[in-house]
């Protein structure tokens, strides 16, 4: 698990993580946010390894979490928010697949 | 001589043919020019497609369902040999259509490749109400759709690697990061030149993809190959719904979702236009609205190696004896045939009695 600096522990804001509450500096990542949060922050839907954060830039997909109810949200890619309920992904992101055939 | 037979182009065809010459013991150069070249390989569709394909060219029908009946040993054999899972599966593909019009050209279509393969080919019209007992998601803007059992998809990537890890394990030297800039024909054999030496061999065959064009030339060899641009869009990975490939949509193994099919005439322009992702990205949530909230995570362009007629060209020169040139669109679903009886052919054995009908004398008029 990652430290926040002591000198950024200043204006501190908080979110949940499956539930939980936790504290992490206003402005960093989501992605930033969970690495002093959780080892992993969810499991690949291929291997069912865990994964967290890694490139923190946008290309290997493996930060994937749910942000306020919407699915595979790249969290490296997000700000972290006051507020925001975040949660890790167990499984395959799924599909409304239901109403679908009303839909059109 | 510093190999029996030089391969250019490490694509899934130059691939398909070297392993197959491998596992019958040749000495091998395999030379690719490098990620810098355009690469139909790297980004196609992934479909082992047999419906449709020769309705108007009876060789070609059968070419292709017998490439395709090849396919599921191939598979297994490269599987087995080095541990790659292609993610290969043949549970019949569809074609969706969405008008009465398409809805009669796919079916006079699926008839005469029935007629051109002797009755070979399967394949069932399948009209809304029994299409969504297969696949209930399906939206009513989908009037109906083809089905045929002979067809087929496979991570094309996973192709690439399994034939390339065969190769470093025969008797194939892979030389990548090679441009063939001219290939001499000598008295009993062949000399090639590259950025970076000189290599002798005993016979060639060009599997350039589009530069198949220039090095053709060089050896009394005609190629009249043209790039033809398709675009395709990746989505995240989501739950498994799709369980048939069809020729607009197909979820991998893993989940995501390829969507594709679009045609053009860029020239060698490989990028990508919103204009028509947006056209891709709309056709499939019409088919699919659930799909809307869907995110795509990646988009690429490639540029497919397209011939006059779409059909394959394989010819052997007759100024430069052991020359051969070999270009096709659909290298994904003649790869196991390319192994098999194209590999035997170029080095040397008889030819398939379909081969002939691939001369690209039939260009001539
Ligand atoms: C968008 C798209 C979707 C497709 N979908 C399907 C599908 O679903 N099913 C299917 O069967 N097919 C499909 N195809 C077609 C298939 O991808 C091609 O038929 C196949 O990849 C062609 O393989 P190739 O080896 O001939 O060409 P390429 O992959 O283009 O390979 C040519 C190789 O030659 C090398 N080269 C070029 N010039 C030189 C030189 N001078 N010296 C040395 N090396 C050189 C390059 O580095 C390259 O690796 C699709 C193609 C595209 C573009
Ligand atoms: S950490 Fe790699 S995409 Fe987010």
């Amino acid at each position: 698990m990652f430290r926040t600096l002591t000198t950024v522990r200043r204006n501190l804001i908080r979110f949940t993580l499956d539930g939980q509450f936790h504290q992490a500096p206003a402005g960093i990542s989501v992605a930033a946010a969970l690495l002093t949060a959780v080892r992993f922050s969810r499991r690949s839907v291929v291997s069912g390894r865990g994964r967290g954060p890694y490139c923190m830039m946008g290309t290997c997909f493996d930060c994937l979490v749910c942000i306020d109810g919407e699915p595979n949200q790249q969290a490296c890619m997000v700000t972290l928010r006051e507020g925001m309920n975040i949660e890790t992904q167990t499984g395959i992101r799924d599909l409304d697949t239901g109403t679908t055939a009303d839909m059109d | 001589m510093d190999y029996d037979i030089a391969v250019i182009g490490g694509g899934l065809v130059g691939s398909s043919i070297a392993y197959g010459l491998s596992k019958k013991g040749h000495g091998v150069a395999l030379l690719d020019e490098g990620d810098r070249a355009f690469r139909a390989s790297r980004g196609n569709f992934g479909l082992i497609w047999v419906q449709g394909k020769g309705w108007d060219f009876p060789a070609y029908a059968k070419w292709t369902d017998e490439a395709a009946g090849l396919w599921p040993a191939f598979d297994a054999e490269l599987q087995e040999s080095t541990g790659v899972d292609l993610g290969y599966t043949r549970p019949g593909g569809m074609e969706f259509c969405f008008d009465e019009r398409g809805w009669n050209d796919l079916n006079d279509c699926m008839a005469r490749v029935r007629t051109n393969s002797d009755g070979a080919f399967e394949y069932e019209m399948l009209e809304h109400a029994e299409l969504r007992k297969r696949i209930p998601e399906v939206s009513s803007a989908v009037i109906g759709a083809s089905y045929s059992p002979r067809d087929g998809h496979v991570n094309p990537l996973y192709l690439l690697r399994a034939l390339h890890q065969r190769l470093d394990a025969g008797r194939v030297d892979y030389l990548p990061n090679r441009h063939v800039d001219s290939i001499e024909c000598l008295h009993g054999g062949f000399e090639l030149r590259t950025n970076d030496e000189r290599l002798a061999a005993g016979r060639v065959v060009l599997c350039a993809g589009i530069d198949n064009v220039r090095l053709g030339k060089l050896l009394g060899l005609n190629i009249p190959v043209r790039p033809n641009r398709g675009q395709l869009l990746i989505t995240e990975r989501v739950q498994h719904f799709l369980n048939y490939p069809t020729l607009q949509v197909r979820q991998t193994r893993e989940g995501s979702l390829q969507i594709g099919d679009s045609q053009e005439d860029a020239g060698r322009d490989d990028g990508t236009t919103t204009e028509v992702m947006n056209r891709l990205a709309s056709r499939a949530v019409s088919i699919f609205p659930m799909l809307k909230t869907v995110h795509v995570v990646r988009a690429w362009a490639a540029l497919r190696v397209m011939t006059p007629d779409g059909k394959p060209v394989y010819q052997q020169s007759s100024h430069c004896q052991g020359a051969f040139g070999i270009a096709c669109h659909s290298g994904v679903t003649l790869a196991a045939i390319h192994a098999g009886p194209v590999a035997d052919w170029v080095a040397g054995g008889n030819p398939h009695p379909l081969i002939a009908r691939f001369h690209p004398d039939r260009f001539d008029v």
